[in-house]
Order: C-alpha cells, then sequence, then structure tokens
C-alpha cells in the first residue's frame, strides 16, 4: 500500500462535501466546547471538557487535511478553517447552537456522540483507506466522549430536581436540531454508493436505541420526532455560526498568513 | 459545588509490571467518575494502562509526630541491613 488510492467511481466533489461535513462538525462542536475551558463548574470537569475539545480539533485538522488533499487546489486544514465564510462551512447546526448551562452543553455533546460514535463506527469499514484510518483514531476518542457524556445526562436526568428540569428542557430544545445528522442529499447517496460512508438516515435506528436507553435511565422524556431544522450541511446557518467565527478566524483574517 | 465531592486519592499504573504508583488526588461524587476524572487528569500524555482510586478518608495514615517512635529506633539496628558479608569475587555486581 503505497500512495494513497482513488476512488474509482464516486466523484471529488462528494468526497470533498463528506470531509468537510466530518470536519467542519469537529471544528465547530470543538470550538463551542473550548468555550468552556476556565468557566466549568469543577476543575476536573474543566479538564475533562478541554480535552474533547482538544480531541475534536485534532480530529479536524485530519478530516480537513484530507479535504484539502482530495479538493487538489493547494489548501491546508488551516486554510480550509480560518478562510471560508459561513456558506462555505457544512457542520450541522446542532453544534452551532449556544453552550447554554452546563447541562445543555452535555445533552448537546451527548446527542451528537451517539451520532458521532456511530458515523466513526460504519466509516472505521470505508472502502477509503484513508477515511478508514481517520475513523479508527477518532473512534478511540469518540467512544471516551460517549462514554462521559452519558454517564453525566444520566447523572444530571436522574439527579435533583432542578437539574431534572434543566436537562429535559436541554433535551426539548436541542431536539429538533438531531433530524438533520439522517437527512441525505446527492452527496451522501454518491459516496454511500461507493461504501464509503454509510447513509445517514441508516444510523437513525441504532441511535434511537442508543439515545432512548440512556434518556430512560436519567428518567427524561425522549421528545416526539415534529419540524426538524435543516440547512447547515449545505451551508444554511443560523446566525451563530458568524459570531464563532469572528472569534476562530479573527487572526487570520487581522493578520493574514501569520504564524508562531 | 466541588465541595461537596469526596476527595479521592489517585494511582496509575505506568506500564505493565510496575506497581501502581500515588500521582495525587481529585474531587468526584463517587468511584466510577473518580475514575473518569482521573483518566482526563492524570493520563493525558499516556502515563497510564490502569488506574485505582480510592477514598481519601479511607485511607489510615501514620502521624507526623509518631515519626521518632516509629521510625527512628531503627536507625541504631545497622546490624539489620545485610551489608556485613563478604562478597566473593566470583559472584560479581550484585
Amino acid at each position: 500500500m503505497g500512495a494513497p488510492e482513488k476512488t474509482g467511481t464516486v466523484e471529488n466533489a462528494a468526497l470533498f462535501e463528506l470531509l468537510l461535513r466530518m470536519g467542519d462538525n469537529a471544528l465547530i462542536l470543538g470550538h463551542r466546547v473550548s468555550e468552556w475551558c476556565g468557566h466549568s463548574p469543577a476543575l476536573e470537569e474543566d479538564i475533562a471538557l478541554s480535552n474533547t475539545a482538544l480531541d475534536l480539533i485534532g480530529q479536524t485538522q485530519l478530516w480537513l487535511g484530507l479535504a484539502g488533499e482530495v479538493e487538489g487546489k493547494g489548501r491546508s486544514a488551516d486554510d480550509l478553517a480560518y478562510l471560508r465564510d459561513t456558506l462555505d462551512f457544512r457542520n450541522v447546526l446542532l453544534v452551532e447552537r449556544p453552550n447554554g448551562d452546563f447541562g445543555k452543553t452535555l445533552m448537546r455533546q451527548f446527542l451528537f456522540d451517539a451520532w458521532h460514535y456511530l458515523q466513526l463506527k460504519a466509516l472505521k469499514g470505508s472502502s477509503d483507506r484513508r477515511i478508514a484510518e481517520i475513523a479508527e483514531k477518532a473512534f478511540k476518542e469518540v467512544s471516551y466522549h460517549l462514554e462521559r457524556s452519558g454517564d453525566l445526562v444520566i447523572r444530571l436526568g436522574d439527579g435533583t430536581a432542578e437539574s431534572h428540569r434543566r436537562m429535559q428542557e436541554a433535551l426539548d430544545d436541542l431536539w429538533p436540531y438531531t433530524g438533520e445528522l439522517f437527512q441525505g442529499d446527492a452527496f451522501d447517496a454518491a459516496v454511500a454508493a461507493d461504501g464509503i460512508a454509510p447513509e445517514p438516515a441508516s444510523l437513525k435506528d441504532a441511535w434511537d436505541a442508543l439515545v432512548r436507553e440512556t434518556l430512560e435511565e436519567a428518567t427524561l422524556k425522549m421528545p416526539a420526532d415534529g419540524y426538524m431544522q435543516k440547512g447547515g450541511k449545505r451551508g444554511a446557518h443560523t446566525e451563530h455560526l458568524g459570531f464563532i467565527l469572528a472569534e476562530l478566524q479573527f487572526l487570520q483574517r487581522a493578520y493574514p498568513g501569520a504564524t508562531w | 459545588m466541588s465541595s461537596e465531592w469526596p476527595l479521592w486519592e489517585v494511582f496509575i499504573r505506568g506500564q505493565h509490571g510496575l506497581n501502581h504508583r500515588h500521582v495525587g488526588s481529585l474531587h468526584a461524587p463517587d468511584a466510577e467518575m473518580a475514575v473518569n476524572n482521573a483518566r482526563d487528569v492524570y493520563t493525558r500524555r499516556n502515563e497510564g494502562v490502569s488506574i485505582w482510586v480510592v477514598r481519601s478518608a479511607d485511607i489510615t495514615a501514620s502521624a507526623p509526630s509518631d515519626k521518632g517512635p516509629l521510625f527512628e529506633p531503627s536507625n541504631s539496628k545497622v546490624y539489620r541491613h545485610p551489608t556485613f558479608f563478604d562478597v566473593p569475587d566470583e559472584v560479581g555486581h550484585m
């Protein structure tokens, strides 16, 4: 196995799109979680959350690095992270939701982790070896993220009346943003047809089961699937992403090409 | 909030075959979370293959003021150290 093999029939555009979606989800959630650094309710939680953020930023480097390679226009992971505008970002809306209180941050983490875990598990078997290798590494990290966020959702959901109320509110508030994880488009169909990535909808049943089990233990009521927000995967974002990018990209925008 | 959590002592085994070593302490509501927290606080640089946690309150320690009675008597008993044997040259380095 020498040079990375080309993935035969699939268009590069679809592959690029998949890699941007994986990378942007990790980047934006990693940034959101990093906002807690120095502010968590306990020192131990602060370090644990920062670890999660660092894992996600590390994964971003791998996904966006490969995205730049696939695109073939000489853009690096840094170029893609720092020099694209909101319309070019492909993360789901869920990960750009504001942190809210600690419970809401954890609930968002749990809902995303459950999907991330299943997605990476499937990507480990990708027909594209480069993707399978990244997934292999990220899967170990995300397995721990899921264990931790699920555990805390249970503790807080099944905790005091106040923590239960906050977790249920967080769940109800975030639920409409979970549907987008399972909505596919032509790009998804193209990479799925080549065995590169799973069809998004194919993960829904396993995700429902995984989430239901934890929520039941947490004594939280799983909301019914109603109207679902969407748009992030094709670049239509909420106003929050602009503020995230303003902070994330400030240095490269103000001092183009700055390094340290 | 963290002031309500008990303190735990953390022991990490660095490699297979070595003993668990005390590395520090942290706060956590129960043993399971203490292990998780220990993983995040003390193994970020690939320090460990195994973690033990024990509630600090469950450790019985000798009192610092007992140092004299407990340990000093052995100072004067040099014969308890096996330093009075002639080691034959053939044995080499011991």
